[in-house]
């Protein structure tokens, strides 16, 4: 079957020990290879603050998984990520080429700061910037 | 009339800053294909303070890497990267 390249976000409860979320992880990890899947590559941005508050918490533990699957994959995936009490959300997205190159170059560490530097020429205030990075790395 | 040379409409031919130059697509210039939604910083600068999508008219985007940067935006509100609705952003 046709293999496509797709990524999930998932955003786990705060309330979990680090045992329950390495549980969690790869409940789905297991449920992607029974499906034919092959994981790619895996991120975890630990604890993070989220923008707004979902299910009354202020925070969330993310896991990104970029995966390779065929597509009949995604609605057995998404419906027990549905199903799964600890998980608050969850996002799905196919990549194009350019997700996957970009993806790749990421993960190589190339162009974190060569991103930045080149969309400098914003119409930011300087001050702005600080404090919402500064509130990321609080949360 | 000739006071001023000025192309195209006055009130938005000069950046935010008003430094008055010629706007232009980041994207095209930088070659930056892909969007990136789990990037809260980088999809900051296309939001006012209210957490809205700036027009194409101020960020000069091109229209085909504004949907995409709209779209990122989008993905980035669902998954609590970027909120909602905000107050005071900037």
């Amino acid at each position: 079957m046709e293999m496509k390249n797709y990524e999930s976000v998932i955003v786990l409860t705060p309330v979990l020990s680090d045992d329950q979320l390495k549980e969690t992880v790869k409940k789905f990890r297991e449920l992607i290879a029974e499906q034919g899947g092959e994981i790619i590559h895996e991120d975890n941005w630990g604890l993070t603050k989220l923008a707004y508050p979902i299910q009354k918490k202020s925070t969330g533990f993310y896991h990104i998984l970029e995966y390779k699957a065929p597509g009949t994959i995604i609605s057995p995936l998404e419906l027990a990520l549905k199903r799964d009490e600890r998980i608050m959300r969850f996002l799905t997205v196919s990549l194009d080429k350019h997700g996957v190159i970009y993806n790749q170059r990421k993960r190589n560490g190339e162009f974190k700061q060569s991103s930045k530097g080149a969309s400098a020429a914003v119409a930011v205030a300087p001050g702005t910037k600080v404090t919402i990075e500064t509130e990321e790395k609080n949360g | 009339m000739a006071k001023r040379k000025k192309r195209g409409n006055f009130l938005f031919n000069t950046t935010p800053t008003g430094v008055s130059g010629k706007k232009y697509c980041r994207f095209k210039k930088n070659g930056i294909k892909y969007i990136d939604y789990k990037d809260p910083d980088f999809l900051l600068k296309f939001l006012n303070e209210q957490g809205k999508l700036l027009p194409r008219r101020i960020t000069g985007t091109s229209l085909k890497y504004q949907r995409k940067v709209a779209q990122a935006v989008k993905r980035g509100r669902h998954i609590a990267i970027l909120p909602y609705v905000a107050d005071s952003l900037k």
